[in-house]
């Protein structure tokens, strides 16, 4: 990548050039494998992008860019997201 | 060469198309309106290709001298006293985005009351967002201080807007001789403009994206070095300059008859200039009195301030108030003698809202300082 000599607010586009916004994150969606229907009502809502969709439909969360808005707990039809408060970081 | 004598403000206009900006946008506000006009004259005459933007306001016209500047171009605008102060966001926008953009602006009062003299608060107030200042007492001055405002702003290691001041009227509307080198001269001295970094379509990029706090303190940062390094810079290329054209007007400061003195009288602008005049007054009646005009207020010269401190006590005589603290120059030279220096300053607010400051004012203000207490600063020149 090419990189700028005077340092300012520049940024290519590619994934993470803001940065790993997850650490933003107060509430943490943890998904319920065994409740989960496979409907991906949460990856058409998620509105960061952050629920990945494996071949056979089963979802996992990327964390590095989820920023704990809980939409998708609130859409899903069978309550398999929960959001749990983030521990706060051991010093 | 030719000599050119015309006001601050066309001598100014002349600088800047000798420099070549691929942009200019501005818009006119009495005293710089003639400025303007005259480079809309040089358009006219066919003089001037570049592209001459005719905007609504004066935060138009920094932004689109950001814009234009973001593109890679050289820019050049120039505005006053309340014009100044609507560009205030687009000022700091200007410094953060590290846009080397190159402004002329004519110091002028602030109101109400509406009043169009000179004083230094418009651009004293702009202190903060990260431009370099430069105040000129003299069109040669100007001349000289434009073109190389834009060999400082550009160069790699400073990459910041530079602001060149001068003073309502008494320069901005002042016929003086100026000389003006060839174009090739310019040419030379300043070279094309390889910008930094600049908005390219084949490689996109986000210009002014968030940033978290890790990396904007860096911004910051990086924004107070590349001062520092015009500190250094400032008088390098003043002594480029007057290789190139035989000019010179100092570095950071310019220093007249301060050899033996026990005290030296601090301003900026033009009254720099006519404490000259005082200087020489006061040294025929035998007083050890010299000069330090401080030619350039950010980045500020501390060191040079030190050095000063070390040899006399120091007279800082400002057109400007802080409202509620005392004027900048003096109190910044506080600042910087704070347990470097035991020299006594003291202060004079002089001049505001275009009140005249002639050489036998600054004489007078002498005497009067020496008797004053340390770090007490007067109202000089009042009515009631």
């Amino acid at each position: 990548m090419k990189k700028y000599p005077v340092k300012t607010s520049l940024s290519y586009p590619k994934k993470g050039a803001m940065g790993k916004t997850g650490s933003w994150r107060v509430f943490k969606p943890i998904i319920d494998k065994k409740k989960c229907a496979k409907c991906l009502r949460c990856w058409i809502f998620c509105p960061e992008g952050s629920i990945r969709r494996e071949k056979d439909n089963s979802i996992s969360i990327d964390y590095d860019f989820c920023k704990g808005c809980g939409i998708c707990a609130n859409e899903c039809s069978v309550k398999a997201i929960i959001m749990e408060r983030e521990e706060a970081k051991k010093k | 060469m030719t000599i050119m004598m015309d006001t601050g403000n066309r001598i100014a206009a002349k600088a800047a198309i000798m420099a070549k900006p691929e942009v200019v946008a501005a818009y006119p506000i009495t005293p710089q309106t003639t400025l303007v006009e005259a480079i809309a004259e040089y358009v006219a005459r066919g003089e001037y290709k570049g592209e001459y933007i005719c905007v609504e306001s004066e935060h138009s016209a920094m932004a689109a001298c950001i814009g234009a500047s973001a593109a890679g171009s050289r820019t050049f605008t120039a505005t006053s006293s309340h014009g100044l102060l609507l560009m205030h966001e687009m000022l700091h926008w200007a410094a953060l985005a590290r846009l080397p953009v190159v402004m002329c602006n004519i110091n002028r009062v602030i109101g109400p009351g509406w009043n169009i003299w000179v004083d230094e608060n418009d651009s004293i107030s702009q202190r903060d967002t990260g431009w370099i200042q430069f105040y000129c007492s003299s069109n040669q001055e100007i001349f000289d201080t434009v073109i190389q405002a834009f060999k400082l702003a550009e160069h790699e290691k400073v990459v910041l807007p530079v602001m060149v001041n001068l003073n309502a009227f008494i320069l901005s509307h002042t016929s003086l001789p100026a000389e003006i080198p060839k174009q090739s001269t310019v040419d030379e001295f300043l070279g094309k403009y390889v910008a930094q970094w600049k908005l390219d379509i084949d490689n996109p990029t986000t210009f002014g994206n968030i940033i978290g706090p890790e990396y904007y303190v860096d911004v910051r940062r990086a924004m107070h070095e590349a001062q520092q390094h015009a500190k250094k810079l400032i008088p390098q290329i003043a002594n480029e300059w007057k290789k190139s054209s035989g000019f010179y007007h100092g570095g950071l400061l310019e220093y007249y008859k301060c050899e033996g003195a026990e005290h030296i009288i601090l301003s900026m602008g033009a009254m720099g200039a006519e404490c000259k005049v005082a200087i020489d007054e006061l040294q025929k009646a035998g007083q050890k009195v010299g000069l330090a005009r401080v030619r350039v207020f950010r980045p500020f010269p501390v060191e040079e301030i030190i050095t000063l401190g070390n040899q006399a006590d120091l007279i800082v005589i400002d057109r400007n108030i802080s409202i509620g603290s005392e004027g900048a120059l003096f109190n910044e030279t506080k600042a910087a003698l704070y347990g470097e220096s035991g020299a006594k300053a003291t202060g004079f607010i002089a001049g505001l809202g275009g009140k005249d400051v002639t050489y036998k004012d600054i004489v007078t203000m002498y005497m009067k300082a020496l008797t004053h207490k340390p770090r007490e600063q007067q109202w000089y020149g009042m009515e009631g």
